[in-house]
């Protein structure tokens, strides 16, 4: 068994709440298996890149287990577009090698830098929610180590694959996994682009349009007022075809770029976010953004994942961290949608990366996150004064309108409020109870709510 | 576990009849408190004090606990963590004294330095070692403004917060990146039980100020908290003043 670091800090993606927990890096079956079995009193949780903004992926005073170490990519069928890959593989890694044989990830989130493991744990969405659900629908089989050190291979019509899509790494360590793709004929993307001038017009837009394409989002500023509330920009498209490309692209069409500038260093000033360099900002970016423009040509990276594009961006909000709020409210509910935005426009939230998407169905893993409906994100810095009691109160409009938030970005909702929230809840813990009753899978999310 | 913010679920007082301690409490349980730990001699006070937490819907538990008898520290306190996680301990336990009286009264001297620092030396160190086993929580500790720099009218009081401030300093240090967070809170003249009768001095607050100023602290993971926050500048000019000047400065 690979040596457990001394008690080390670590925190989420959202860099609060940091708690110590020994941090072991197995890279083969054996090693996982061996790590588990020596968890201790306090239990293990696995962690991937890091990407879940709160408590997830933290196990205070237990061992958290760095799965990057286990990174092979098994096997790829090119003809049929199916990669076997252990859990700690990056959907970077994924894409560099996928794409040149034509093949997408079915799924990405906002960052190409989440694993495998990681993004089946979260059962995570992307922009393609609508017509392709989240990540663990396109997975055809995984392996997982349980409580008791056996490895099990699970297929998804199994209760346990339900638990463990979305179960936030609770039933088990992802050791690996099959996965279906996406085929693409170019690595490039077709955008089109609109602004909508308040939120009732973006979710006109959406619902009029969305099935058009295969993927669409909008960013939406939350600190516009008055009639211009919700006003948005959205950005909707689809893999570009051959013939879309100029001819002198055409010859290497599947070439992957990912360029980055310079990281955030890790002391960056706090306090440049703030109500009014963020409405100057959101001004900014939604007056540059064109009014109605189609079929521009734009990389992967720069469509999906425009943060990327600066390495520990995390670090714009200081020392203090930042939460991210998502929540998911159905269809029909869209006054409860618009009554939170509201709120958060009058309050002020200086948040600039806020976008709402219109889910597709609901996803069969238990804790998955998505629901037919409006899913709205935003983050926001962690110091802001009042915040936890502001965001109890969203939490409360959310739970009346039969909403959730998304456990992958939570670090504060209230233990109670979470139940109504999954009604597999129940299910979720009778399971762990049965599986592993000693809690050798334990988080800190796990501990905060009582998962 | 504490929330994103701070917000501690479980929370240990030790001092269970302090208002300052208790107005934390209070406030920590509108958030995310729901167990609560009040250690202290058991009295009708320290049973009104639970029944008035219970009433504001948290799991109140209450400890015999005397800041006075150390060798009984490590048995009572390892039973509050053999029951769970706690993510804060509070030390709010304390006595002023009465300096004229106890100039002249070295044992009554004794048992103000007894309680203020030794007693939360032993306390301390028990929690810490507790807190670094779980991997998280805070440990919060009252010193006083009077601890920054020793003054005639009540230096026996000051000089042992002097001991507790520097103590807690230094175990904050040691205990750096092993997920325990460590907190000084240095509040000036606060309008308690414990005051009651004592000329009140300038920036005087209440212990529900007091308590704001502790969950700002949690939030922001603070190292050190003045209450009020003028304190700080206050004090700052305080320390340099010249000792003639300063012993006839009427503070």
């Amino acid at each position: 068994m690979p040596a457990a670091t001394p008690p080390t800090p670590v925190t989420g993606w959202g860099r609060t709440a940091p708690t110590a927990a020994r941090l072991v890096r197995p890279r083969t079956y054996e090693e996982a298996v061996a790590a588990v079995l020596a968890g201790g009193a306090r239990g293990s949780i696995a962690r991937g890149l890091g990407r879940a903004y709160g408590d997830a992926a933290q196990n205070a005073g237990g061992a958290v287990l760095d799965m990057t170490g286990l990174d092979r990519i098994r096997t790829i069928d090119a003809e049929a577009g199916v990669v076997v890959c252990e859990a700690g593989v990056s959907l970077h890694r994924l894409m560099e090698v996928l794409l040149p044989l034509g093949w997408f990830v079915p799924v990405t989130p906002g960052t190409r830098y989440v694993t495998v493991g990681g993004a089946i744990g979260a059962d995570i969405h992307g922009k393609n929610h609508h017509g392709s659900g989240a990540f663990s629908r396109h997975v055809r089989e995984l392996d997982l180590l349980t409580a008791n050190g056996e490895v099990r291979r699970l297929k998804p019509t199994d209760d346990l694959f339900r638990a463990t899509a979305g179960g936030m790494g609770l039933t088990g360590v992802i050791l690996a996994s099959e996965l279906q793709l996406h085929p693409v004929q170019t690595s490039l993307m077709t955008v089109d682009t609109e602004r909508a001038t308040d939120l009732d017009d973006l979710m006109a837009r959406l619902t009029a349009t969305d099935h058009r394409y295969r993927y669409s989002v909008a960013w939406i500023d939350l600190l516009a007022r008055g009639a211009r509330t919700g006003r948005a920009v959205l950005t909707r498209g689809d893999h570009a075809p051959l013939e879309a490309l100029p001819r002198r692209a055409q010859g290497a069409p599947l070439r992957f770029k990912a360029p980055h500038l310079p990281f955030v260093p890790s002391h960056f000033p706090p306090g440049l976010l703030t109500k009014a360099t963020v409405r100057a900002f959101n001004e900014l970016w939604y007056r540059k953004a064109p009014r109605h423009r189609t079929g521009e040509l734009q990389s992967i990276a720069a469509f999906f994942h425009p943060l990327d594009g600066v390495p520990h961006w995390n670090r714009i909000y200081g020392r203090g961290g930042f939460v991210q709020y998502q929540f998911v409210v159905g269809h029909g509910q869209e006054e409860a949608l618009r009554r939170v935005v509201r709120r958060i426009a009058h309050r002020g939230c200086p948040s600039f990366l806020a976008v709402l998407k219109r889910f597709g169905e609901s996803d069969p893993g238990w804790l998955s996150f998505p629901r037919p409906g409006w899913t709205l994100a935003l983050d926001i810095p962690a110091t802001l004064p009042g915040l936890g009691g502001f965001l109890d109160e969203l939490d409360e409009e959310v739970a009346a309108a039969g909403g959730r938030v998304y456990l992958a970005k939570d670090a504060r909702v209230r233990p109670e409020v979470l139940v109504g929230m999954y009604p597999k809840l129940p299910e979720f813990r009778r399971l762990r109870r049965e599986l592993d009753p000693e809690g050798v899978f334990t988080s800190d999310l796990s501990r905060r709510l009582n998962l | 576990m504490k929330d994103a913010f701070g917000a501690p679920q479980s929370l240990l007082v030790l001092g269970g009849t302090s208002e300052i301690g208790l107005a934390t409490a209070r406030r920590l349980v509108a958030r995310r408190t729901r167990t609560v730990w009040l250690a202290g001699r058991p009295s009708p006070a320290l049973d009104a004090a639970a029944a008035g937490l219970r009433e504001l819907g948290a799991d109140v538990h209450t400890l015999a606990f005397d800041a006075l008898d150390a060798a009984s520290h490590e048995t009572a306190l390892d039973k509050v963590f053999a029951q769970g996680d706690i993510d804060m301990v509070l030390l709010a336990f304390g006595i002023l004294g009465d300096q004229v009286r106890d100039e002249g009264s070295p044992l009554a001297a004794v048992r103000v330095a007894q309680t203020n620092y030794t007693g939360a030396v032993s306390a301390s160190l028990i929690c810490a070692k507790a807190l670094q086993t779980q991997g998280h929580g805070s440990l919060v500790v009252l010193s006083s403004v009077a601890g920054e720099r020793a003054r005639r009218t009540n230096f026996i009081y000051g000089s042992s917060k002097a001991g507790l401030d520097a103590f807690t300093q230094g175990l904050g240090d040691a205990l750096h990146g092993s997920g325990v967070h460590v907190m000084v809170v240095r509040p000036g003249y606060v309008r308690t039980k414990m005051t009651l009768g004592l000329p009140e001095t300038p920036l005087a607050t209440t212990p529900e100020a007091v308590a704001e100023s502790i969950e700002t602290g949690l939030r922001r993971r603070s190292e050190v908290v003045w209450v009020p926050g003028a304190l700080r500048v206050v004090m700052s000019a305080l320390r340099h003043v010249p000792r003639p000047i300063f012993r006839r400065l009427p503070v």
